[in-house]
């Protein structure tokens, strides 16, 4: 039996279980943060209506797949699939533009792919890099970053290269 | 104002290689049916992202979050001995922590924010300390329990089981946060000399 096939079952029993356990109303609280998910497309949906027609433009352009060539030799030595390419750029930037182009790659190459999943764990395993950082040191009053930026950016490229060699480990190539 | 340049970039780009490569048509075509894809995306992972969004919050309120934000505590205390040395800094920085862990973003950044902002305290002519680094780097390397709206997406694409990508997920997550706190510890190293 696939392991993850008892991880959605069984986290829904168990939360609920020790919810109840706890005198929590399960019930409520669940349908009160699915509420909150709905908050959360309401505002991702203005944004991939305008990033998906972008990417899709320059799918259809060619303009990705140049890029794509232009940095497979790179992407090679990381063993990062260079179909990726555009997803590095855009993931430290912009986490909307991410989904965007992370979701049509898993659309055209398919979820259970491996550049579906590659996409799908680079999606998962980095955050919105610069924007945090603008967040985070802008209400602290910050101005002089130091190390944080490359810091960050490593961590990143790491993180890509990572996501590659996981699902290769995990999924095999 | 950044995402008013991407835009911009990304559009123009297309016009350029759709005209350089002949692919007008198909440039014109694609613009149509991406917005109309955004939508439909959103709608068909809206089942899994609230479900699980809803998930969370009962894992949130059955004391999940403080559990994580205990079991954290020591290594803040190792990481960043300076701000943990503050009772309500370190509080903060434990529960950002561990409300990242449960992909709650929207009580992560406040909290995360307040470790900062009084972490910045100690900060000489808006100059960050090797710890405000250090917090910013963690924050910027994702650490997910549950990727939730990955697995919507993958989900709406159709994937025989969403989830099956959380533990490369974790493991790549991992390797990434260390690299970020080794790199950033080192650099902090080398600007004292």
């Amino acid at each position: 039996m696939d392991i993850s096939a008892i991880l959605v079952p069984g986290l829904l029993a168990v939360t609920s279980v020790v919810a109840l356990g706890r005198r929590v109303n399960v019930y409520d609280v669940l349908t009160q943060g699915a509420a909150e998910g709905l908050g959360v497309l309401v505002r991702i949906l203005p944004n991939l209506v305008g990033l998906l027609t972008a990417v899709y433009m320059l799918r259809a352009s060619g303009a990705m797949d140049f890029l794509a060539r232009l940095l497979a030799p790179v992407l090679a030595l990381l063993g990062i699939p260079p179909e990726t390419a555009p997803l590095l750029f855009i993931r430290p930037v912009s986490g909307g533009g991410a989904l965007a182009v992370g979701s049509e790659l898993i659309r055209t190459h398919g979820p259970d792919s491996y550049i579906g999943r590659v996409a799908a764990v680079m999606l998962g395993s980095t955050e919105t890099t610069f924007y945090t950082i603008a967040v985070y040191f802008g209400s602290a009053g910050i101005h002089r970053t130091r190390h944080t930026v490359p810091a960050a950016l490593i961590a990143d490229l790491v993180g890509f290269a990572a996501s590659a060699f996981a699902v290769r480990l995990l999924f095999g190539g | 104002m950044a995402m008013a340049w991407i835009w911009c970039g990304m559009v123009t780009l297309s016009l350029l290689f759709g005209v350089l490569n002949g692919t007008l048509d198909a440039v014109s075509a694609a613009a149509l049916e991406g917005a109309q894809a955004g939508v439909e995306l959103c709608v068909s992972m809206a089942g899994i992202l609230c479900l699980w969004t809803g998930v969370m919050a009962v894992m949130d309120r059955c004391g999940l979050t403080d559990a994580l934000a205990r079991l954290f505590r020591p290594l803040l205390r190792r990481l960043m001995p300076q701000a943990a040395g503050d009772r309500e800094t370190l509080a903060a920085l434990s529960a950002n922590i561990s409300a990242n862990l449960l992909g709650l973003g929207s009580a992560a950044t406040p909290l995360g924010v307040q470790a900062a902002r009084r972490m910045a305290r100690q900060a000489r002519d808006g100059t960050a300390t090797d710890e405000l680094c250090l917090l910013v780097v963690l924050n910027t390397a994702s650490i997910q329990l549950l990727p939730t709206t990955i697995a919507g997406v993958r989900g709406a694409c159709g994937a025989a089981s969403p989830f099956d990508i959380v533990p490369a997920v974790w493991l790549a997550s991992v390797l990434s946060v260390t690299a970020g706190v080794t790199a950033a510890r080192l650099f902090a190293r080398l600007g004292r000399r």
